[in-house]
């Protein structure tokens, strides 16, 4: 069944600084019951803006939202549900924990609301606490707890009344990163014991591809790319979700006679295939651990520059006059200015629109 | 703890910064003791010592006359009534500008700041011509209109005291509340939303308890203000015999007329309500000790504002209805006043006259001198208070001598001492009690009791910008070869001057406008501009007291203006 359903949303703001804004355009998207789908993007692209609108915390300028097959909003019929009648479970980025309630009365909120008898309250309570390791702290407050300790609540509280749908709104960003990975685990099991349907929303693309069944991409309010994580990751559709999900080389490249060169630098050719309706001008986008460095096969040039890292060496070389960067485990190794020869062990074309890529990113409107 | 160690490791190979420390330290306690402790303990010994010789019966005589527990009662009821209500009304405000939709915000902030540029008893003088029930001018059309024997709405009483106290002090409690739901992470109010709590609900159980803090600390300020009000309720009360503890005080002195026995018997109500202020006080700390949550938090998202939907209309009219009552019109009434040939006359055109502000401005040695003197002592207040403050704010903050504590509640100390107790101190310590030093009729015992008064102001100011400038940057100074006296003067004075600016204007402007302890102790030639209003008000000269109080309020506006000017060149730095 389809758990969660948007069709064509659309969201305009107005603000005093930048005029009209539209922070989402034109969302569409189906979300199986279980699934846990991440909203994946750079901060400004929306992806809260569209969370909050499935909760009900921001209207819709146009489109409609049904959960469970309920039309929660829906603009033209001029349906609006409240978040409090949505019966979500949500998490917020900087936990939103009550600092005037203990542990357990925090947790309890929901059920308090719904009016439960005291001793199904205190059960209730009771198995959240425990899935989620803060049996023991019911009368401690917010404040003596650590940021870790506090998420957890937030976490208990919205798994509390076993909610079909589970938002999370960058649950993990305020954590230091040994407890975010131990978090994102802690998550998935929860989402196997109650069996939620999980919008998970992240800038962190290894948080989004460690959790999701599948995910977004989105950019200035529009969809990139919807797909399971392993297919972003290799067929990333454009150099944007390339550069998104890990780390990127494109190097600019002309192809003549069907073989493909370093743009400015036709004295020898890049090792790769080329597809037959190639234009002239094209992208080559490599990752830098797809690269094979060796002493005899590919494109012979030099090691420019090395820097140790704790689990890999990095190399920078040239293809032509592009700086390139490649990442190998430690075994690989080659000392400054001496020879190699890389192979491109999987690449992928994109057309070249003539952007630089840097000055692209600083282009982006942070909302 | 370490901090201090290493203080002391540097001033063993430095002599100098020994000197300079030390006698910065020893500078701050020599003043406070005069400005401060000497009027005080000037206050109590009088109040129980007659001639050398213990003497409590005066104290309890006096606490115990019928008109004094008269007065007490006045206090304290006039002062809980004016909390509860300004508490109510700066929450109203608060969350109808912080939370709700309603339009027009901006402007109904810029009314909001009015009450905080005008002192208080302007708004009893207005109220005064309106609703006096000897016939103001609304009393009187109210009952030609509808034929009434007398005047409907009397202001001189308890209730309008409380009126006027009120729409003067809400904005205490509105601005903490505003600020904090402000601040207010809005996602722990989104997720009681979510939790399934109605909006009702979420108010109840999450907002409220959390600005809790915000509005006992605006209310208890609210108490502390009206317990040692003294312009309202002179001015409303007086012609009904309605007294409260600081007028009474200023009864009695005014009435004893250099009689030492008066003085001793106003000491003496002085001590009582030294002991009611500071029974708020100590609650107040212990509120403020109790903490406020940590609510600000994560990323800022605007809050949801709520939606009045069919309220907004009538909610807008009402709260600007309110608004202007409370601040335009008491400002409109004392411009047209002002304006009168003869008070009592209709407020039509026909009746207007500049002549009452030439009057006043050109021919009156009186008013003249008093905006010159007023001039002169918030200007000099200023200076002289601004450098005390950031002394010693710099010996608390950087040098920390044993004892910074006691220094630090010194200083604040004259803050919430009512301006009336400080008055009859500083008359009590310098009409030649001390050393014959006798400086009663003198504008220079109003300097003083100025300094005392408004010296928390800018050692505030200073030790907040003080804390900003870390250690390692005067360190860094010594470091390059600059002495003690150097590095103080060439990068710390420098980094905090943006402080010492404000600190001055936030002395300047509450000084220029300054009733309360000057209305004790001027002399013939040395009254200021709030005493020249008082004074040609209670004379009679109705109007050209409204005229005074059209330049003053002119007066404040413009220095406002030019202060909000400055401070907003200086954000940058």
């Amino acid at each position: 069944m389809k758990q969660i359903v948007l069709k064509n949303v659309t969201k305009k703001f107005t603000t005093k600084t930048l005029g009209s804004i539209t922070a989402v355009n034109n969302f569409s998207l189906e979300i199986e019951e279980g699934e846990c789908f991440s909203f994946l993007g750079p901060s400004g692209c929306g992806k809260t803006t569209t969370l909050r609108m499935v909760a009900g915390f921001e209207d819709l300028t146009e489109g409609e939202i049904h959960l469970g097959g309920k039309a929660v909003s829906v603009k033209d019929k001029n349906i609006y549900v409240p978040p409090e009648e949505r019966g979500l479970g949500m998490v917020f980025q900087a936990f939103a924990v009550w600092p005037h309630m203990n542990v357990f009365d925090n947790v309890a909120f929901p059920l308090k609301v719904q009016k439960m008898n005291k001793s199904d309250i205190k059960r209730l309570t009771q198995i959240a606490l425990k899935h989620t390791n803060l049996n023991g702290l019911e009368s401690v407050y917010p404040s003596d707890l650590s940021g870790g300790e506090q998420q957890r609540i937030a976490l208990a509280r919205a798994i509390v009344t076993s909610p079909k749908v589970l938002l999370l709104d960058e649950p993990l960003s305020n954590l230091d990163p040994k407890l975010r990975e131990s978090m994102r685990f802690e998550i998935k099991e929860l989402q196997k014991k109650y069996n939620f349907t999980i919008i998970f929303v992240t800038h962190d693309q290894s948080e989004a591809m460690a959790l999701s069944d599948r995910m977004l991409v989105m950019d200035m309010g529009n969809i990139i790319q919807i797909d399971t994580p392993r297919n972003m990751y290799n067929k990333p559709i454009n150099k944007f979700v390339h550069k998104f999900l890990g780390q990127s080389n494109f190097i600019r490249v002309v192809i003549k006679d069907g073989k493909a060169y370093p743009k400015g630098d036709l004295s020898q050719e890049i090792p790769c295939d080329v597809d037959e309706g190639a234009k002239p001008e094209m992208l080559l986008a490599v990752r830098p651990n797809a690269i094979n460095i060796n002493h005899t096969r590919g494109y012979r040039t030099k090691i420019e520059k090395r820097i140790i890292l704790t689990d890999n060496v990095e190399y920078f070389v040239k293809v032509g006059d592009q700086m390139l960067e490649v990442e190998t485990p430690h075994r690989n190794e080659f000392k400054e200015g001496e020879p190699c020869c890389l192979e491109f062990i999987h690449s992928l074309w994109y057309e070249d629109d003539g952007i630089d890529l840097d000055a692209e990113r600083n282009k982006r409107q942070i909302i | 703890m370490r901090i201090g160690i290493r203080n002391k490791d540097l001033a063993r190979q430095d002599g100098k910064r020994v000197r300079l420390d030390g006698m910065l330290t020893m500078l701050s306690f020599i003043i406070l003791f005069i400005v401060v402790i000497i009027p005080l303990f000037m206050i109590i010994y009088n109040a129980f010592f007659y001639e050398g010789n213990l003497d409590v019966q005066l104290f309890i005589n006096v606490i115990f006359s019928g008109d004094n527990l008269g007065a007490i009662k006045n206090t304290v009821i006039i002062a809980l009534c004016v909390t509860v209500f300004g508490t109510i009304m700066g929450i109203f405000y608060a969350w109808l500008l912080g939370r709700s939709d309603i339009p027009l915000k901006g402007l109904m902030r810029g009314l909001f700041t009015i009450p905080y540029m005008f002192p208080p008893f302007f708004g009893a003088m207005a109220w005064d011509l309106l609703l006096s029930g000897r016939g103001g001018y609304l009393n009187n059309w109210l009952m030609q209109t509808f034929n009434l024997a007398e005047a409907p709405i009397n202001i001189n009483s308890v209730w309008g005291i409380v009126f006027v106290e009120v729409s003067y002090y809400f904005p205490f409690v509105f601005m903490q509340v505003v600020s904090a739901l402000e601040r207010m992470d809005p996602t722990l109010e989104e997720s009681a939303r979510i939790s399934g709590a109605k909006q009702g609900y979420v108010i109840r159980k999450i907002t409220l308890p959390l600005v809790l803090p915000a509005i006992s600390a605006g209310a208890l300020l609210i108490l502390i203000s009206s317990l040692s009000h003294f312009g309202v309720p002179s001015i409303l009360g007086f012609s009904q015999n309605i007294y409260t503890l600081p007028t009474k005080i200023y009864q009695l002195i005014n009435r004893a007329a250099g009689d030492f026995q008066g003085v001793r018997e106003g000491a003496a109500l002085s001590v009582l309500l030294i002991f009611i202020v500071g029974t708020a006080l100590i609650l107040q700390r212990a509120v403020l000790r109790s903490g406020s949550y940590d609510i600000i938090r994560g990323k800022s998202m605007r809050p949801m504002l709520i939606k009045l939907r069919g309220a907004k209309q009538p909610l807008l009219i009402f709260a600007f209805l309110s608004l202007i009552v409370i601040v335009l019109v008491p400002l409109v009434m004392i411009f047209l006043v002002g304006l009168l040939k003869a008070y009592g006359l209709p407020l039509i055109p026909a009746n207007f006259t500049l002549k009452n502000y030439t009057n006043i401005l050109f021919n009156n040695k009186m008013v003249s001198d008093a905006i010159g003197n007023s001039l002169f002592l918030s200007v000099s207040a200023g200076i002289i208070a601004m450098f005390l403050g950031v002394m010693i704010a710099y010996v608390i903050i950087k040098i920390k001598p044993k004892g910074k504590e006691v220094l630090e509640v010194i200083s604040i100390l004259p803050y919430s001492i009512p301006g009336t107790v400080l008055a009859i101190g500083v008359i009590l310590a310098w009409s030649g009690a001390i050393a014959k030093i006798n400086l009663y009729n003198t504008i220079w015992i109003i300097l003083i009791a100025y300094i005392a008064r408004y010296l928390s102001f800018s050692m505030k100011s200073a030790s907040a910008s003080l804390q900003q400038v870390h250690y390692s940057l005067e360190d860094a100074a010594r470091s390059c070869g600059a002495s003690h006296m150097e590095s103080l003067k060439d990068i710390t004075l420098p980094l905090i001057r943006p402080a010492m600016v404000s600190g001055f204007f936030l002395i300047f402007l509450p000084a220029m406008r300054e009733l309360t302890t000057s209305v004790l102790l001027y002399g013939p030639y040395t009254r200021t501009l709030g005493v020249a209003i008082y004074s040609l008000r209670s004379d009679g000269y109705i109007t050209q007291a409204s005229a005074l109080a059209s330049v003053a309020i002119l007066l404040i506006i413009i220095c406002n203006t030019i202060v909000t000017q400055i401070t907003k060149d200086r954000k940058g730095v």
